[in-house]
C-alpha cells in the first residue's frame, strides 16, 4: 500500500528551450543553421538580382569557345586557336609541374639544410639558420621577383652567344643561360625505345626485389650478399645492352643557335625558373625546421642506447633515429608541400601559365565570366588540398603509435 | 752494522706543484677551432666549403653596398657616378622613399600617418608587456577609431559614434551576462551592429553639420606603399583571432551542426589559395551584396584576408585546445561552471598559451601575405616599385637595390615578431622549472 506516487512527469516550458542544458544546443543549433541558410540565401538572391541587372547569366558555354591568346610554357600541344577549356588545362599542368619540381627541390634542400643546421661545425650551423632566418622572414612574392629578375636580367641574350669573340658560352655544349630562359637537350625517341623504356622500369623492379631477397636471405641463412654491387649491375647492365642491341634508339637533341634564337632543345622559360626556385628556396626553409625539430624530438636516450648496442653512427640514424623523426617530420611536411601548390598561383606576378594565369587571368579578362572562372579556380584548389589531406590522414592513422 | 748502511733518503713532497697552463690546443681560441670547425677530416672540408661561401657571399656585397650611390637622380646619373665600378644605385630609395612608405598618399599628410604609426606602438605596448599600467588598455581600445580618423580623414563624429556603438554593445552584454554569457555575446553584437548601420550615418551628418571637427578626407585608392602592407597586416591579425577563436571552440564543440559549419568553413578556406580570395574581393563580392551597394576595395580586401587568417588561427587554437588533458574539461564541469565559464576561465587562457608560437607564425606569414595584394593591382610596397617606380623613365632596371630594400623592411617587422613570440614563450613557460 505504497502512497508513492509515480514521479510527476516535467511539464515541457517554452522557456525550457533556453534554459534546459538539455535542450539548450538543439535550440542554438537550428538557429545557427537557420541563420547560415538565410546568408546564403540572401546572398544568392542578391546574386541573381545583380546578374539580371547586367543581363548576364550563369553558363560554363565559355569554355568550348576559341581562347584567342597564346601560352609559351606548355607541356601538351596548344595553339591559340584551342578552346578556353583547353587553356585551363594547360595551366592545370603548369600548376602541376611547377609544385612537382618545386616539392622535390624543397625537400632536398630542406632536408639538407635542417641536418647541417644541427651539425656540430659551428660555421656551417650558423650559416644554415642565416638562410633559413633570411627566407623564412621575407615574403615569397619578393623572392619570385628576385630570382625571376635574376633570370630576365643577370643572364646574357642569345645573341651574345654569338660569333667568334662571344661573350657567353654554352655549358659543356648542352645547356644555354640565356635571358630568354634556359636551353637544355631533348630527348628524341625513335622506334624502339619504348623497349629500352620497359627494361630500365623492370631492371627497377628488379633491385627491389634483389633488396627483399637479400634482407630475406641474412634473416634465414645469416649469409650476406653484395647488395650494392649487385643493385648497380641489375641497374645498368641490362638496360645498356638493350640500348646499344636496338641500335640506339633513344639520342639528345642540343640546343643551337639559329637566326635569333635558340632551336633544337627544350627552352625553360626564365619565368618557371623564377618561380621554382623562388618557392623551393622559401619552402625549404620551413622543411629544414621540420627536419630539425623532428630530429631534435627523438631523445637522446635513444642513440646513446644504440651506441651502447654496438651500432655505427650512419646505422644509429637509419634504422634508430630516422623512423622515429619521420613520424614528427612527414605530417608538417605533406602541409608545406600543400602550401607550395597554393603559393604556386603567385605565378601570375612573373606571367607563368599556370591555371590561375590561364583560367583565372587571361579567360577571365576575356570572357568576362569573373563567377565562374574564380569558382572553377576554387575548385581546382581544393580538390588538389582534400585529396593531399586524405592521403595525410591515411598515412597518419598507418603511422600512429599503437599502444594499449 | 746498521750506521755503515747507506742512507736512503725516501722522497716525499711536501709542496704541491705549480699547475702547468694547459697545451695550447686545449685551451682558449685553439681549442674552440678545433673543437667547432677542424674535428674530423669532414668537417675541416665542410669548413673550408662554408667559409668559402661566406666570402664569394660577402665579396660580392659589401662592395656593392658601400660603393652605393645614394644622390643621383636617375639610374643613368647612378651609372656615370659608379663609372663601372660595382656598386648599387640606392638613389632610387632615396628619391622615391615616400612613394614607398605612403603610396600617393597626399604629402602634406604625412604627418597624420606617422602619429597614426607612433601611437600603433603605444597602443600595442600594454598588450605586448604585461608588466606596464592595465589602464593603458584603455587607449588600445580608442586606438582602432583614432588611427581611422587620422589616416582616412573626414568627420570626427563618425568614428565617435562607432565608438559609441561599440560601448552600448558593451552595456547591453553587461547588463545580460549574468543570465547567459552567449545569449549576451550575441545581444551586445546586435545592438552595436544595428547601432552601425542605422544611427550611426545619420547621427555623424548631423552632428558635423553643427560642430565639424573634420580633417581633410584622403581616399582609400590614395594609400599605398608599406603603409597598407602595415594597415592590412595588423587589423587583419587583430580581427582574425577572436574569429579564429570562435571557429575553433564550433570546430571543438559537441553540437553536430555547429561543429559541421565550422569544419566546413575552415577546410575550404584552408583549401584555396589567398589570391583566388583576393579575387573574390576584387571582382566577385560585389555580386553577393544588394544591388547599389559598393564599399571601399581596402574594406573588401580586409574582409577577405580576415576570413583567411581566421581559418589558420583556427586550426592552430584547435591544436591548443586539444592538447590540453581531458582532466581539465572534466575539473571545469566538476566545479559545476558552465559551458563559457570553464571556457574563459579555465580552458582558453591555457590552450592559447600552448597555441602561442603557431598563432605568431600565423601572425607572420600573415603580414606577408599582405604583398599579394599587389597581383589585384593595390598598388602597395610590391605594387609601387613594380608598377610606378619600376616603369618611370629614371628608375628602369633598378631591381635589385628595390627589391632588397622591401626584403629588408619586412624583414625587420617579422624577425622582430617571432624574437617577441620567443620572449612570450619564455616568460609564460610555466613547467619545467
Amino acid at each position: 500500500m505504497s502512497t508513492m506516487s509515480d514521479p510527476t512527469q516535467p511539464v515541457f516550458r517554452l522557456s525550457m528551450l533556453v534554459n534546459d542544458t538539455r535542450y539548450r544546443g538543439i535550440t542554438f543549433q537550428i538557429i545557427a543553421f537557420f541563420a547560415i541558410v538565410f546568408l546564403f540565401g540572401w546572398m544568392a538572391w542578391n546574386a541573381t538580382q545583380n546578374l539580371a541587372a547586367l543581363g548576364q547569366n550563369i553558363s560554363y558555354g565559355f569554355l568550348g569557345e576559341g581562347a584567342g591568346y597564346d601560352i609559351n610554357q606548355k607541356l601538351i600541344p596548344y595553339a591559340s586557336t584551342d578552346t578556353h577549356l583547353r587553356a585551363a588545362f594547360v595551366g592545370i599542368l603548369n600548376t602541376l609541374l611547377v609544385a612537382f619540381l618545386g616539392c622535390i627541390t624543397a625537400t632536398i634542400i630542406g632536408v639538407t639544410v635542417g641536418v647541417l643546421r644541427l651539425s656540430n661545425n659551428w660555421l656551417v650551423a650558423k650559416l644554415m639558420s642565416g638562410y633559413v632566418e633570411i627566407f623564412r622572414n621575407v615574403p615569397v612574392l619578393i623572392w619570385i621577383l628576385i630570382i625571376f629578375s635574376v633570370m630576365s636580367n643577370a643572364l646574357p641574350a642569345p645573341s651574345a652567344f654569338r660569333g667568334e669573340n662571344a661573350t657567353a658560352s654554352m655549358v659543356m655544349d648542352a645547356f644555354a643561360f640565356t635571358n630568354r630562359g634556359v636551353y637544355i637537350p631533348r630527348p628524341v625517341w625513335e622506334p624502339g625505345s619504348w623497349m629500352v623504356v620497359t627494361v630500365f622500369f623492370l631492371s627497377i623492379v628488379g633491385i627491389f626485389a634483389l633488396r627483399r631477397y637479400a634482407v630475406k636471405l641474412l634473416f634465414d641463412t645469416g649469409r650476406e650478399i653484395p647488395v650494392l654491387k649487385l643493385s648497380l649491375a641489375i641497374f645498368f647492365v641490362p638496360t645498356l645492352l638493350v640500348y646499344f642491341l636496338t641500335g640506339m634508339p633513344i639520342s639528345l637533341a642540343y640546343p643551337s643557335l639559329q637566326g635569333f634564337n635558340f632551336q633544337g632543345g627544350i627552352q625553360i622559360f626564365g619565368s618557371l625558373i623564377g618561380l621554382w626556385f623562388a618557392l623551393a628556396l622559401y619552402t625549404g626553409a620551413f622543411i629544414a625546421e621540420n627536419v630539425r625539430g623532428g630530429i631534435m624530438s627523438v631523445s637522446k636516450g635513444q642513440t646513446e642506447a644504440a651506441a651502447a648496442l654496438g651500432m655505427r653512427p650512419g646505422r644509429i640514424m637509419r634504422l634508430v633515429i630516422l623512423p622515429q623523426a619521420l613520424r614528427v617530420i612527414i605530417p608538417p611536411l605533406i602541409s608545406q608541400y600543400l602550401n607550395l601548390t597554393k603559393n604556386s598561383s603567385l605565378a601570375a606576378a612573373v606571367g607563368y601559365m599556370d591555371i590561375t594565369g590561364t583560367l583565372g587571368g587571361i579567360t577571365l579578362n576575356q570572357t568576362g565570366r569573373s563567377f565562374e572562372a574564380i569558382l572553377l579556380l576554387m575548385l581546382f584548389y581544393l580538390i588538389i588540398s582534400l585529396s593531399i589531406a586524405g592521403v595525410m590522414n591515411i598515412y597518419n592513422n598507418a603511422i600512429k603509435l599503437k599502444e594499449r | 752494522m746498521s750506521g755503515s748502511a747507506p742512507k736512503i733518503q725516501a722522497f716525499v713532497r711536501h709542496d704541491t706543484l705549480p699547475s702547468v697552463a694547459p697545451p695550447v690546443s686545449e685551451t682558449g681560441a685553439v681549442k674552440w677551432l678545433r673543437e667547432n670547425l677542424f674535428s674530423s677530416v669532414g668537417n675541416s672540408i665542410m669548413t673550408l666549403l662554408a667559409a668559402y661561401c661566406l666570402y664569394a657571399l660577402i665579396s660580392a656585397i659589401v662592395p656593392w653596398v658601400f660603393n652605393g650611390v645614394w644622390r643621383a637622380d636617375s639610374i643613368r646619373d647612378c651609372r656615370e657616378v659608379l663609372d663601372g665600378a660595382v656598386g648599387g644605385c640606392f638613389a632610387v630609395i632615396a628619391e622615391r622613399w615616400p612613394q614607398l612608405v605612403f603610396g600617393n598618399y597626399p604629402s602634406e599628410h604625412y604627418g597624420r600617418a606617422v602619429i597614426a604609426f607612433l601611437m600603433l606602438f603605444v597602443a600595442l605596448a600594454p598588450i605586448l608587456f604585461i608588466e606596464l599600467p592595465r589602464k593603458m588598455l584603455w587607449f588600445t581600445g580608442l586606438f582602432p577609431f583614432i588611427a581611422y580618423w587620422l589616416i582616412w580623414g573626414g568627420t570626427l563624429w563618425l568614428p565617435i559614434l562607432a565608438l559609441v556603438g561599440v560601448v552600448a554593445g558593451f552595456a547591453a552584454f553587461r547588463a545580460l551576462e549574468t543570465k547567459s554569457f552567449f545569449g549576451a555575446l550575441i545581444a551586445g553584437l546586435v545592438v552595436t551592429l544595428a547601432f552601425w548601420l542605422f544611427l550611426a550615418g545619420p547621427l555623424s551628418t548631423g552632428l558635423s553639420s553643427v560642430v565639424p571637427l573634420t580633417l581633410e578626407r584622403v581616399e582609400s585608392r590614395e594609400i599605398g606603399g608599406f603603409m597598407i602592407n602595415f594597415i592590412l597586416g595588423t587589423s587583419c591579425i587583430a580581427l582574425s583571432l577572436p574569429l579564429g577563436i570562435a571557429l575553433a571552440l564550433g570546430r571543438q564543440s559537441n553540437l553536430p551542426i555547429i561543429k559541421m559549419i565550422c569544419v566546413m568553413f575552415i577546410e575550404f578556406i584552408r583549401g584555396v589559395p589567398l589570391i583566388t580570395l583576393l579575387f573574390v574581393a576584387s571582382v566577385m563580392l560585389a555580386y553577393f551584396l544588394p544591388p547599389g551597394t559598393n564599399f571601399d576595395l581596402i574594406l573588401r580586401v580586409i574582409i577577405m584576408i580576415t576570413l583567411f587568417a581566421s581559418a589558420y588561427m583556427a586550426e592552430a587554437i584547435r591544436g591548443g585546445l586539444a592538447a590540453l588533458p581531458k582532466g581539465q574539461y572534466e575539473a571545469g564541469d566538476s566545479l559545476g561552471l558552465d559551458y563559457w565559464q570553464s571556457m574563459r576561465l579555465i580552458i582558453l587562457p591555457q590552450a592559447l598559451k600552448i597555441a602561442i608560437p603557431s598563432i605568431v607564425n600565423i601572425a607572420i606569414s600573415l603580414f606577408k601575405d599582405t604583398t599579394l595584394v599587389s597581383i589585384i593591382s593595390m598598388f602597395d610596397m610590391l605594387g609601387m616599385i613594380k608598377g610606378p617606380i619600376l616603369s618611370s623613365t629614371d628608375w628602369f632596371g633598378v631591381y635589385w637595390e628595390l627589391y632588397v630594400f622591401a626584403a629588408l623592411l619586412f624583414f625587420v617587422f617579422t624577425f622582430g615578431i617571432s624574437k617577441y613570440s620567443q620572449y612570450l614563450e619564455r616568460k609564460l613557460a610555466t613547467d619545467h622549472r
